[in-house]
């Protein structure tokens, strides 16, 4: 079991023909991941990898059954990409690129009220349910099949959160990255959730970062919601205020936001935390979970 | 994630790096945010800009009467405590004003170090105030809506209103989907006191404050203070327009009013290169790629005890290159004394990255210890070419031992 994706969800890749969507099509196709087809507007009826082309993602849909897209096209073309997999009824939609405008993200949120599809992203790594189905840039070979769920703001931060769960031999359920802009489709309560309700998933390990106040709103979540233990590590105690630290969500705004709020409302919740992120894996394993 | 920034700029040749350095948000300087209001027909003062002291005094004598308001524009608040703006009568104190600031530098309580530079004034019409009012639109995360707020509390920091008495500032949220609405307006005038004729000039600035934020891709739009004249009248007498850098593409006018003499020197250079840097008030320099690790690992250096000199991200798609230019960067700050690279290989090899440090260490002349932590794709060959360099740089095999070793690596140039 996983959450989101497993062996049997069927991908198509809009931008396929693009350079990182041949680079990453390519290795998801090595990992196992079920590549049905893509879509390139004009390039519909050619082959590429060995899939077949589409010139929309209706026919994509309709001839391949796919139920999942992963988006690697330009940022300014991302809201068209994204309105289209939703008018096409996909029902999960990983959209990878960085600079997505926001008030175009405000527009995508509000049409996703109501439909059935699910955004993971902008701005993020993936999905990847390990041993079974890798959507998205994270390098493979760090994850194994196993029992923590992690959730993460951050790309680099989570291989290294997965890769320590993976050398103590626990392994990850699933992985997702919900990326570092100040509007993503999925926050950390819907995978929150999701974990919880997945029977695969023994223990959570959540990496947030300062900006924003997605972590504390996870918190309450965590505290009225979530038995299973969760660890947490919050990136930026060392940033200063008003300083965008890279992502466009990690900003100490009007002294809100902070890594300290961040790390109370948590441990207030209940949820394992560890200031020091070379130590996500050790607090794993004083759990003491059932070893796989 | 960087890499998918790069592609696009690959497929558009014509929106270099010029864009990509102000992808986030742009600033704007006081008088193009009035130009903007202007053209949304949001009421401002007629005003010019000036250069110099002539310029300044000729613009007084252009725009007519005995008093005028003369400002510095620079791209931080709190200019009046600071002594930045100034009302003035006659000629010799316009001079004295612009004597006194071009060419120089004004620290306010929103800059840091010397400050930001001068290069502009902003020479203006007089207005009689009755009222000092704030109204500001800004994206909020938790809702993705935008919002608009005001408050009968202007001219003071809103910020502080917030902290202190939130139920002073009153809200309207805008549906994406409809768009604001004239009720919006017409409710937070009547919050805010109005009457009479000045609701239906409050409700069509409302009205036109959100469609200016919506067409030129706005990500802050602040008035303070909205002011009520002597007359009865609404009036912007300061504004602030922030504009989301990644939406620049398709406002190609808006990209050109960028003051890059407003901006960090090096966090500039930086950006030129696709590489994320904040200066610090440490002297462990970091190369980290990925934003968040970059943080992460920043922590872990001060949990060890010693202090990060920067922030810095090579992005994801990091090349020989983009290394060099790094180390320029953190070495052109005097204060560091040992740089720490922490590289998670992913789709980039730390092989790759291996041979990139050794180019620009050889190149650059690094004469700090240099500490490198590797895992991920081809860590254990990185590390080797490391180590057959015949360089003076140190691998570590943890991160926590990555950080240590910086930590001491300072500590004993002290010490020495």
């Amino acid at each position: 079991m996983s959450i989101l994706i497993d062996q049997h969800t069927k991908v198509i890749c809009q931008g396929i023909t693009g350079s990182q969507g041949t680079l990453h099509t390519e290795q998801a196709i090595a990992y196992g991941t079920e590549m049905v087809g893509g879509v390139t507007p004009g390039k519909g009826g050619t082959q590429h990898l060995g899939l077949p082309v589409f010139d929309t993602v209706a026919e994509a849909v309709a001839t391949t059954g796919a139920t999942t897209s992963v988006i690697y096209v330009p940022a300014r073309f991302c809201l068209d990409s994204i309105l289209e997999a939703v008018d096409a009824g996909i029902e999960l939609i990983v959209c990878i690129t960085e600079g997505i405008p926001t008030l175009d993200m405000l527009r995508v949120k509000h049409h996703l009220d109501g439909t059935g599809t699910r955004l993971v992203g902008p701005n993020c790594p993936g999905v990847i349910t390990p041993g079974e189905c890798k959507i998205g840039i994270m390098p493979g070979e760090i994850h194994l099949p196993g029992k923590v769920g992690v959730v993460s703001r951050s790309g680099t931060l989570t291989y290294e959160a997965v890769k320590q769960t993976t050398d103590i031999g626990l392994g990850q359920s699933t992985c997702v990255g919900i990326g570092g802009d100040p509007i993503p489709g999925t926050h950390f309560i819907d995978v929150l959730r999701l974990f919880q309700d997945d029977p695969a998933t023994e223990a959570i390990v959540m990496v947030g970062e300062i900006g924003g106040t997605a972590e504390e709103e996870a918190a309450a979540f965590i505290a009225d919601h979530v038995s299973k233990p969760v660890v947490a590590y919050i990136a930026g105690v060392t940033a200063p205020k008003g300083k965008r630290m890279g992502h466009a969500g990690a900003i100490i705004a009007g002294g809100k936001g902070t890594a300290a709020e961040k790390f109370a409302a948590l441990r207030e919740a209940g949820a394992e935390t560890v200031n020091n992120l070379a130590e996500i894996g050790e607090l794993l394993n004083d759990l003491n979970l059932s070893s796989s | 994630m960087q890499f998918i920034r790069s592609i696009d700029a690959k497929e558009n040749e014509h929106r270099t790096s010029v864009l990509i350095q102000q992808a986030i948000h742009m600033n704007l300087h006081e008088y193009q945010s009035k130009e903007l209001f202007a053209k949304f027909r949001l009421p401002v003062s007629k005003g010019q800009v000036a250069r110099s002291a002539d310029e300044a005094v000729a613009a007084a004598s252009e725009l007519g009467g005995d008093r005028w308001v003369i400002k510095v524009q620079v791209h931080a608040g709190g200019r009046g405590k600071a002594g930045g703006v100034k009302l003035v009568s006659n000629e010799k104190d316009i001079r004295a004003f612009a004597n006194q600031w071009l060419g120089n530098h004004i620290q306010t309580v929103q800059t840091t170090g010397e400050g930001q530079p001068v290069n502009l004034l902003y020479v203006e019409e007089i207005t009689d105030i009755d009222t000092e009012l704030y109204l500001g639109a800004v994206i909020d995360r938790a809702t993705a809506r935008v919002v608009v707020m005001a408050s009968a509390e202007g001219g003071v920091e809103i910020e502080q209103v917030a902290a202190e008495t939130p139920e002073k500032i009153f809200r309207a949220t805008i549906d994406p989907g409809l768009g604001p609405q004239e009720f919006q307006g017409r409710q937070l005038a009547f919050r805010l006191g109005m009457s009479g004729s000045q609701v239906a000039q409050f409700t069509q600035l409302f009205m036109n404050l959100c469609r200016m934020f919506m067409e030129l891709d706005c990500s802050l739009v602040e008035i303070n203070p909205l002011v009520i004249t002597a007359d009865g009248d609404i009036h912007c007498l300061d504004a602030k327009v922030n504009i989301d850098g990644n939406a620049l593409f398709r406002h190609a006018d808006l990209a050109s009013l960028n003051d890059p003499s407003q901006d960090d020197e090096r966090e500039a250079q930086a950006a030129e290169y696709d590489l994320n840097y904040v200066a610090l008030d440490g002297n462990i320099g970091c190369m980290v790629n990925g934003a968040g690790l970059a943080m992460g690992t920043m922590d872990l250096v001060k949990l060890r005890g010693g202090m990060p000199a920067n922030f810095l991200d090579v992005g994801g798609g990091v090349t020989v290159e983009s290394v060099s230019q790094a180390f320029k960067i953190i070495l052109a700050d005097p204060e560091v004394k040992a740089v720490l690279i922490n590289i998670f290989g992913g789709i980039v090899s730390c092989a790759d990255i291996a041979d990139g440090i050794v180019r620009a260490v050889q190149e650059v002349g690094v004469e700090v210890p240099v500490i490198v932590r590797f895992d991920g794709n081809s860590a254990a060959e990185g590390s080797r070419i490391l180590a057959d360099s015949g360089l003076n740089i140190i691998a570590a095999a943890t991160l926590p031992e990555a950080a240590e070793k910086a930590v001491a690596a300072t500590t004993s140039t002290v010490a020495a």
